[in-house]
């Protein structure tokens, strides 16, 4: 039987200048768990929002039909009445409310027109226990880890009695522990019968979770895979996904690297400013000319904070003892500004936050940190700064329609290909990238991979911080394991595999 | 958009971009018919328009220090009686016999200093915009009273100094009744703007990036050179070009130019888009922040300068309310309450819309009570339609 919870039919949407979705169908059955995947910009966002009312009925074309009858929704409100939840790519959480409040949020328990707070908490105790989490309901929503926010989402979604639950990268931002952890949940939650869509670029979790995959290409879907009728592979997802077979998720690479040490961290030290905790513990490590750098370890291992202290001398992470040589010269950053005048460049993990302007365009982004590039006795060149940043799209294949196209109207992978044209922008000595592929297509996490590739073979060095093992151990030349603020392990390309990289970013016992 | 056809609605979408950026402008041309309906065709003659644009100096360069401010999501309540303060300064030094030049050099200097100090304390100690520049407005109202207490108003006694607000520039030959000079200031101006226009088009050209239609970039050039055209007449109908034009257009130019030209200018933008990301970019954004409490300083001095030299005296209440019709000027030219958006010149815009509207309701006889009740209705009104047309909104 074809019990289909949801129906889609010929659904397109456009945005000034970019068709995002052409005529798409999509259905999916009642109780299966759904993955939606496609390359960046492929409009599986703007699928959702469409379904989920974020983009009204009136701004697209075609017909949503929910459990047989056609939804117009006009806000998000209609279609959660309707029992559908939409949890973002970019979470919606308010960290100075309490995990309680955050749950109820804009659907409070009321008693004689006032929030039952009783009530409030009590039942937010039940919803969290559901999706697995031992915490205190009345505790602060921005002392919690991405983990462990990501399930107060899905809690907050149980909550709203979901019948249908759309999830956009929701393991994007998480660790493989996280990850495993979430991913058991939505099987649980599809046993007691709620519906699960979820859109990703992890291919492997895609693979082992869905009943069925939607694959959607420049707007379009291109195929449905079933799970009960054919066997679904990796590979398989790939070819439709970009059109062509892909052999290799990581190009082919010959080590540049050098004798020469370009940088070196020498007993470095760094403190929390505000809460005096130690934060990392006498870090040792070295970074050749030519050299790319893994950084691996689980989430709150200190790598983005030894980036920022390094970096940028972070009001957070003030107090720090130890010493750096950058070409053997002994330096200290004093700021950003420093650090990047003298040659080292971090690319944020967090695009939103503090890497992008999103209210500015391609180009604005592009030249901000290397603005020198594109002065001419003092004043910029703007006709310049669009060739460049032309360039560097055209090379990364940032898709849009312009380099005056502003960030907020690019899809995510989007954003984040702009964060490394900004600084590869830079032309840095060193590059440390915080989590370089987060929320990126296979397709592009190779152009990406290349890219590095090519910078290092002119002679740049580069650290990545990444939790995919895999994305670590194909890329590094070099890893380094780090464990609760200390380097616990050293592996060399030959030697890593994924059980040793653990071992050492689970275990405390130093590698002498 | 490789396409090199475009179709009709294409070329209707331009336009309507284009115009979107010219709705200040068309604001303004509204205002002026309606008043000049209004008041039975005395609102635009030479003689009230050469009033109007004296009048409005003071706030327009205000407007201009300000835009800075509220793009990096700052504001300045203090600039109203820092302005007063410093007005009365001017007026003190010159009637102690200081010279003109030193007494407008040092109290531009003081100026600086006093947004150096509030950048400082906000950037460097901590204390919110709002509360520090509140803080001054306080002060700086008493010490505007101090030094007004003595002899109440201090007339002003340079003629020199007294020019700058209400004088023009100096007439070299007359064509009938209309001034030579202005004829042929309007006339270089004119031809700045197309020549400017044209070479911008030729290094696009060179680029081989699209521009717009050579039909609207002809209308653009007409538009503008009709605009200028038609003020120079009526400018030189009168008395010509004050001097307070000369100040506001060198002002708006070089502010201008360190906007949208400079390194200074993008990490301005970059700051108010971003302040973490700008931070992590390299730029220092305390440095920005002290810098922009500084330049705007120095525009309540200049605008202080302007305002006692129109009246020819300072006052104990100048000063009051200024810093919300140059915050309102902003706004009302499209600057983001959220911040990273906004430009200089069409603050100044911004200023004339309010000035106009004082003025023309003045002309009209409409009493005080009502002017604040209007310009309040048309300030939301005008904000509305920008935010409309933009298609941002307060929310969501
Ligand atoms: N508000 C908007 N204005 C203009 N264009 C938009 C807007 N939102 C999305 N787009 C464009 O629509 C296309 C589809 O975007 P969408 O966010 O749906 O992609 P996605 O498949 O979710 O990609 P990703 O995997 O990178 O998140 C992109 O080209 C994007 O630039
Ligand atoms: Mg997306």
């Amino acid at each position: 039987m074809n019990d289909y919870i949801l129906e889609m039919h010929g659904i397109s949407k456009s945005f000034p200048g970019v068709k995002a979705l052409i005529d798409v169908n999509f259905s999916v059955k009642r109780g299966e768990i759904h993955c939606l995947v496609g390359e960046n910009g492929a409009g599986k966002t703007t699928l959702m929002k469409v379904l989920s009312g974020i983009h009204p009925y009136g701004s697209y074309e075609g017909d949503i039909v929910l459990n047989g009858q056609i939804m117009k929704f006009n806000t998000i409100r209609e279609s959660e009445n309707t029992g559908i939840a939409i949890i973002n790519q970019e979470l919606a959480l308010i960290p100075d409310l309490t995990v309680a409040e955050n749950i109820f949020f804009g659907h409070e328990i009321m008693k004689r027109g006032l929030v039952d707070w009783n009530e409030t908490y009590k039942q937010a105790d039940i919803y969290l226990k559901k999706v697995g989490l031992n915490i205190n309901p009345r505790s602060l929503m921005r002392d919690h880890r991405v983990g462990t926010q990501q399930l107060v989402e899905i809690a907050k979604a149980l909550s709203k009695n979901a019948k249908l639950m759309i999830l956009d990268e929701p393991t994007s931002s998480l660790n493989e522990e996280d990850s495993a952890n979430l991913l058991r949940l939505l099987k649980e939650l599809q046993k007691q019968g709620v519906t699960i869509i979820m859109i990703s670029h992890r291919l492997k979790e895609v693979v082992s979770i869905a009943e069925t995959i939607t694959i959607l290409r420049d707007g379009a879907t291109v195929y449905t895979m079933r799970a009960d009728e054919e066997e679904i592979t990796e590979n398989k997802i790939i070819k439709y996904m970009v059109g062509r077979e892909m052999d290799n998720i990581y190009p082919h690479r010959e080590s540049c690297v050098t004798d020469e040490v370009l940088f070196e961290v020498k007993d470095w030290c760094a403190y929390n400013a505000k809460s005096g905790q130690t934060v990392l513990k006498n870090i040792n490590l070295k970074v050749h000319k030519g050299e790319i750098i893994g950084m691996a370890g689980l989430m709150g291992a200190g790598r983005t904070e030894l980036a920022l202290s390094i970096f940028g001398n972070t009001p957070e992470y003030k107090i720090t003892t130890g010493e750096l040589y950058l070409e053997g010269n002994r330096v200290r950053f004093s700021s950003p500004k420093d650090a990047i005048k003298k040659g080292v460049a971090y690319a944020t993990e967090d695009r939103k936050k503090n890497g992008l302007i999103l209210i500015q365009d391609i180009k604005f982004n592009t030249s901000f940190a290397n603005l020198d590039r594109i002065r001419n006795r003092g004043v910029i060149n703007r006709n310049e700064e669009v060739v460049q940043a032309n360039k560097l799209k055209e090379s990364i294949n940032i898709k849009a329609p312009s380099v005056q196209q502003i960030l907020r109207n690019l899809s995510g992978g989007n954003q984040q290909k702009v964060v490394l044209a900004k600084w590869i922008f830079a032309t840095p000595k060193l590059m440390i990238l915080d989590e370089p592929t987060r929320g990126i297509d296979v397709g592009a996490k190779f152009e990406i991979y290349t890219l590095m590739n090519e910078m290092v073979k002119q002679g740049m060095s580069i650290i990545m911080i990444s939790s995919e093992l895999l994305e670590v151990i194909g890329m590094s030349d070099r890893i380094y394991v780090m464990h609760e603020g200390k380097i616990t392990g050293e592996l060399s390309k030959s030697e890593a595999t994924e059980q040793k990289i653990m071992h050492f970013a689970t275990n405390t016992e130093e590698l002498s | 958009m490789s396409e090199n056809k475009k179709t009709g609605r294409e070329y209707g979408k331009t336009l309507v971009t284009n115009l979107r950026n010219y709705l200040m402008y068309i604001a303004l041309a509204v205002i002026f018919i309606v008043f000049q309906i209004l008041s039975n065709g005395s609102f635009l003659t030479a003689r009230n328009i050469t009033n109007l644009i004296n009048q409005t100096g003071y706030i327009a360069v205000m407007a201009v220090g300000m835009t800075l401010i509220l793009i990096i999501r700052q504001i300045d309540l203090s600039v109203g009686f820092v302005a007063g303060f410093l007005g009365a300064a001017a007026a003190r030094l010159l009637k102690a016999g200081v010279a003109v030049l030193p007494t407008i050099l040092i109290v531009l200097a003081m100026g600086v200093m006093i947004g150096l100090v509030q950048g400082l304390i906000i950037g460097k100690v901590g204390v919110p915009a709002f509360i520090t520049t509140l803080a001054f407005e306080f002060g700086f109202r008493g010490l505007l009273t101090l030094i007004t207490e003595a002899t109440g108003t201090i007339p002003i006694q340079s003629d020199v100094f007294y020019e700058l607000s209400n004088g023009f520039i100096p007439e070299l030959f007359k064509i009938g009744d209309l001034s030579g000079s202005c004829l042929i200031a309007g006339a270089i101006s004119m031809a700045l703007i197309v020549f400017s226009e044209i070479r911008k088009r030729k290094e696009l050209k060179r680029y081989k990036f699209e521009d717009m239609p050579v039909l609207l970039f002809i209308l653009k050039l007409l538009f503008f050179v009709a605009l200028i055209g038609t003020l120079t007449v009526v400018l030189a109908g009168y008395r010509g070009i004050s001097w307070t034009i000369v100040i506001v257009v060198i002002v708006v130019a070089i502010y201008s130019f360190v906007m949208n030209k400079t390194k200074v200018g993008r990490y301005i933008y970059g700051m108010g888009g971003n302040p973490e990301a700008a931070q992590l970019s390299g730029v220092d954004i305390k440095r920005i922040l002290i810098g922009s409490f500084a330049s705007m300083g120095l525009m309540a001095a200049l605008g202080g300068i302007l305002y006692t030299s129109r009246l020819g005296s300072a006052t104990p209440t100048a000063g009051m309310g200024f810093e919300l019709d140059a915050i309102a000027s902003c706004y009302i030219a499209g600057v983001s309450t959220s911040g990273g958006v906004g430009s200089v010149a069409n603050s100044v815009i911004g200023a004339f819309v309010i000035m106009s509207l004082t003025n023309g309701l003045n002309l009209i006889g409409v009493g005080i009570s009502y002017q604040y009740l209007i310009k309040g209705i048309i300030f939301i009104l005008a904000v509305a339609l920008d935010v409309r047309s933009r298609g941002k909104k307060a929310l969501g």
